[in-house]
């Protein structure tokens, strides 16, 4: 039997503390920590149950922009009307994401914390991952890589990380807030996730006993002109093939400001910084223009044997979500 | 009322619902323990060692079985069932074979020991990819009584008659069943006798698979089941799980109780597999076929000889002078394949009704009055005339029903907004599978009914149309009538599959509903009202009984005079964004020729769930194999992908009324299969019309229709 301990704590300073033991695990809305569990990818001995922590399941505005509670639930984040109105890509990513019962317990410091649905990694077996056990090889690399990566991968691990809210927060500079034994700290969205490299098995930036407290989205003229645009071929109930999040500051129909990332691309939500810099002055409407200034970023692409096709799709989702961001009011 | 024709909502419903209704699984069972299976981690290799150390030692272990402590099982002769048997030598043949079975005092602990089982391997070399080496296969076995290969006339003279040809090569990927509930088997002995509760699709092909491997007389064992999670072919004939719990339990003295785990549903009960058809059709330039050709390479096992009949029913499609189909198995280190809804033609009318898409392109013919150009009331695999084919007004009705007259024929011609708008349909066909059945009906002094058949109810909605029948025979409201059913102490019936349980056993318990009605007229009931003052005339509490029915035994003409299938014709609409190109089925309209329908409000559920596992066939569902590690990927609902509601559009389904006297006296058919059929051409052959891109491959993916950016 895989026996741990459960512990509900009360405060933050409680949560570090217990979450320095080793194999330690903070569970909130469980739907990612008991699938892995489930099948074998996680066995943790201590489970810290952080869903009493006051105050960490709000979402509010203040200067800096819009504050969502690293607690705050999926589907409160979704509904909320200064989110839709501020940061509609936000809203648009969460309700593409999973299925409405998920939402209402899953919570937006759990959805950074999902790991790869990379197939190797997720099977009912140990099979040659090397996230899942160091060593055991990448059985993605010359098997089924459709769904991997194509920016970013190593030989070690070409794994695509599943959440989309993540690129839409990525897309619009929003910061993680982190506390923990060392105090407190904020890492970008984009930075957040950790390439593989030469060691896939850690997947964010958050060391043992931290916390994400809180997700903080400055405001901008980009965020209300935002768009998330997923590509999957069930309707429904599915991660992205690829995904787009944009956010466009317009002047006339010229791009005077323009954030794009990429889902279902990468390790982490994939920023076209290139091509942000190079669509500055491009009409919106000039798709030969705007496809030159996205070969920046896409002509650094390393698609494997069978997603290369992502490159064109992923093209046309950024294109296709620019004009729905532009055709915003 | 509630008699033959009536819309009655299922009776079952509110039991299910509600969760009153009793799965397998659920049985009660005192002292019961638990047995899981641990799957082989290879797809070819020998077993050479297996480390029980830390397994035994684990809480609640009870005892393990391997092949060296397991006994040797008899062979088994039941049809399509696996002839491997488990645990049997330290041969390996594909990943999930059982290598192992641990039984504890609790499911968590056996779960838990099971991991614990260390088996090490010399590994073999291994063939898992179906799409390399094709020339490395073998004429097919005859299954199912039906040869691999059949023809008729001059194919290479029809071809050189043509005007024009058509060949081309269409792909079918590997499918899973993935019925909501996993297979599921408790074994009980006692007193010498063995008794079984099994998930099965056929309590008597159960019964006799556990007589036959476990050597002993059929009549000790009894095998029953009240409901079943869904089946679609997965639990049919006889799997290696369904005899471990027995096996087990004798050599324990204990129940046993074994659910497969979901990924294990994905290598121990089959598969639909992939298939490689080459079609090749000659016509002349008015549309008439000359020629047809359907040449089919089929996945297939070392484990077992189950054969995709992809082209069995292509040549009764169209009036073609001349026709060949032919069946290669190409055999692979998997387990072996089943069938699964909708086999044979649901996997062929792919590659058929593509490729007929593609001829009336050619002849620039529109797609439907190509179909009724080559149209036949003659089956030209026998020269016999169809039992009753109604075919013409299927495709009527539904070109109506869907409006398939504003279809401009150009393809990409037709838009909405940013949507590509694609119209497609396909013709479908289907033989009727007929089994002989018996059924018992029995009546009470309260008047109420009681139906005994051992049919098994799948969630067809076999526990509402099954009285209604007798219902009807008896012109008793149907909610008097109760129905016993999936028991081997039950009248003898076939097992649930190939859309036959209506016509077969429907027929065997109208029979003995109408035996039942004339005993009570002989003893003096004026009608349903005199039924109490008969028995009590008789001196009796209840009165029954016994009726049959096997096919051959029309009147006046017996099995040989007609050839007896069902048809429809199916209409697709598909919107595809013109920059992101990933199909949405917009509406689908089914319009079938399937006999006599008895409850056309479950008929036309069970049309509706066939015509969205069409949708997932088109569009989804592919097992994909890791021919490296030689394993299926993603066994889990979350990796292989079924249609969600947001996949289905619109569904249209209807039946022309039509009364088939040579498939039962029922006037019915059978519709199981029927609606799964045709609908992933119909979609195809949609996206070839909204793209211009010719996809000969299922699932569409995106990457198929990129390439036009």
């Amino acid at each position: 039997m895989q026996a741990f301990t459960y512990a509900r704590v009360g405060t933050l300073a409680e949560a570090i503390a217990a979450l320095q033991q080793p194999h330690a695990q903070a569970v909130a809305g469980g739907t990612e920590l008991l699938n892995w569990m489930k099948e074998g990818i996680a066995a943790p001995q201590r489970i810290i149950d952080i869903n009493n922590l006051a105050g960490l399941d709000r979402i509010e505005v203040d200067d800096h922009g819009l504050r969502i509670g690293a607690l705050a639930r999926m589907s409160d984040v979704a509904a909320s009307a200064h989110v839709q109105s501020a940061y509609p890509a936000i809203a648009q990513a969460l309700l593409a994401s999973a299925s409405p019962q998920i939402r209402n317990m899953a919570t937006m410091g759990g959805n950074m914390m999902q790991r790869t649905r990379c197939r190797y990694f997720r099977a009912d077996v140990d099979l040659p991952c090397n996230k899942r056990r160091p060593g055991s090889g990448c059985a993605a690399i010359a098997g089924d890589d459709r769904a991997a990566a194509i920016f970013g991968g190593s030989n070690q691990c070409i794994a695509t990380h599943p959440s989309d809210v993540a690129v839409a927060l990525a897309a619009l500079d929003a910061t993680v807030q982190i506390d923990g034994p060392g105090g407190k700290r904020s890492v970008p969205v984009a930075d957040f996730h950790r390439l593989p490299g030469d060691s896939p098995t850690q997947d964010t930036e958050l060391e043992r006993g931290e916390i994400i407290t809180a997700i903080v989205v400055p405001p901008s003229a980009a965020a209300r002109r935002s768009h998330y645009l997923k590509v999957r071929e069930r309707a429904s109930y599915e991660f992205a093939l690829v995904s787009a999040a944009v956010g466009v500051d317009l002047d006339g129909s010229r791009i005077r400001a323009v954030h794009i990332a990429l889902g279902g691309v990468a390790a982490r939500p994939w920023r076209l910084k290139a091509s942000e810099m190079a669509l500055r002055g491009t009409l919106l409407s000039d798709e030969t223009a705007l496809r030159g200034a996205l070969d920046k970023d896409f002509d650094r692409a390393q698609p494997g044997r069978h997603n290369a096709f992502k490159i064109e799709l992923a093209k046309r989702a950024v294109i296709r979500a620019l004009r729905m961001a532009g055709e915003r009011a | 009322m509630s008699g033959i024709g009536q819309s009655v909502a299922r009776l079952d419903g509110p039991a299910k619902v509600s969760g009153r209704a009793r799965y397998t699984a659920d049985t009660p069972m005192a002292d019961v323990t638990y047995a899981v299976i641990v799957p082989a981690t290879r797809p070819h290799a020998h077993i050479t060692g297996i480390d029980l150390a830390a397994a035994r030692a684990a809480p609640g272990v009870i005892d393990i079985f391997t092949h060296h402590n397991t006994p040797t099982f008899g062979p088994i002769d039941v049809p399509l069932s696996q002839p491997v048997m488990p645990l049997q030598d330290d041969r390996v043949l594909y990943e999930g074979q059982p290598v192992a079975l641990v039984v504890a005092a609790t499911l968590e602990q056996a779960t838990h020991a099971a991991t614990l089982v260390s088996v090490t391997y010399h590994d073999a070399p291994f063939d898992t990819d179906f799409g390399a080496d094709l020339d490395r296969i073998e004429v097919a076995p005859a299954f199912f009584g039906i040869p691999p290969d059949n023809a008729k006339g001059d194919v290479a003279a029809g071809w050189v008659a043509a005007d024009v040809t058509l060949e081309a090569t269409y792909v079918t990927s590997d499918r899973h069943h993935n019925a909501m509930e996993p297979g599921a088997v408790v074994a009980v002995w006692r007193d010498g006798a063995l008794d079984v509760y099994d998930a099965t699709q056929g309590v008597f092909d159960a019964r006799t698979c556990l007589a036959q491997a476990l050597r002993i007389d059929p009549d000790i064992i009894r095998v029953s089941n009240s409901f079943i999670g869904g089946g679609f072919g997965g639990k049919g004939w006889g799997w290696p799980y369904q005899i471990l719990p027995a096996m087990a339990a004798r050599a324990l003295g204990r129940p046993v109780k074994l659910v497969l785990t979901r990924a294990q549903t994905y290598t121990s009960h089959g598969y639909q597999a992939a298939t490689r058809q080459t079609v090749a059709l000659g016509a002349r330039r008015d549309g008439t076929l000359t020629s047809l050709r359907h040449d089919s390479v089929v996945a297939g096992s070392f484990a077992g000889d189950h054969v995709e009949g992809a082209g069995w029913d292509t040549p009764a499609l169209y009036a073609s002078p001349a026709f060949s189909t032919t069946h290669r198995l190409r055999r692979l280190h998997r387990g072996n394949p089943a069938a699964m809804r909708a086999p044979f033609g649901g996997v062929g009318l792919v590659g058929v009704e593509i490729a007929m898409d593609e001829l009336a392109t050619a002849l620039d013919m529109d797609p439907l009055a190509l179909r009724l150009k080559n149209h036949t009331d003659i089956n030209p695999i026998d020269g016999k005339p169809f039992s009753s084919k109604k075919l013409r007004e299927c495709y009527a009705i539904g070109a109506d029903r869907f409006g398939w007259s504003r279809r401009t024929a150009a393809p990409r011609s037709m838009r909405d907004g940013r949507d590509l708008v694609g119209y497609g349909m396909a013709s479908l066909v289907l033989r009727a599978f007929r089994f002989a059945a018996n059924a018992r009906v029995t009546i009470d002094r309260a008047g109420q009914v009681r139906i005994e058949t051992s049919t098994q109810d799948v969630g067809q909605g076999l526990s509402t149309v099954i009285p209604q029948i007798a219902a009807d025979a008896l012109g008793l409201p149907v909610d008097r009538v109760h129905l016993v059913l999936g028991d081997t102490t039950l009248p003898v019936a076939p097992f649930t599959g190939a859309s036959s349980a209506t016509m077969s056993v429907g027929s065997a318990v109208q029979d003995a509903a109408a035996s039942l009605r004339r005993k009570l007229a002989a003893a003096g009931a004026n009608g349903p009202q005199g039924y109490p003052g008969a028995l009590a005339a008789l001196g009796v509490d209840s009165l029954s009984a016994d009726g049959a029915w096997a096919p051959g035994g029309e009147p006046g003409d017996g099995e040989a005079s007609a050839a007896i299938f069902s048809f429809g014709a199916v209409f697709a609409e598909v919107r595809i964004d013109v920059d992101i190109p990933i199909p949405r089925v917009k509406r689908v309209v089914g319009v079938y020729s399937a006999g006599r329908i008895i409850n056309p409000r479950t008929a036309r559920s069970q049309m509706t769930g066939g015509i969205i596992w069409g949708i997932g066939q088109a569009l989804l569902e592919r097992s994909d194999m890791d021919t490296r590690l030689g394993r299926f990927l993603s066994k889990n609902l979350a990796g292989y992908l079924v249609p969600v509601n947001a996949d289905v559009g619109e569904i249209d389904a209807s039946f022309v009324e039509e009364f088939d006297p040579h498939a039962s006296p029922l006037g019915a058919r059978g519709i199981g299969e029927l609606g799964a059929l045709g609908v992933a051409p119909a979609i195809a052959n949609a996206v070839f019309h909204a793209t211009g891109i010719r996809v000969r491959e299922v699932p569409i993916r995106p990457e198929h229709l990129l390439s036009a950016a």
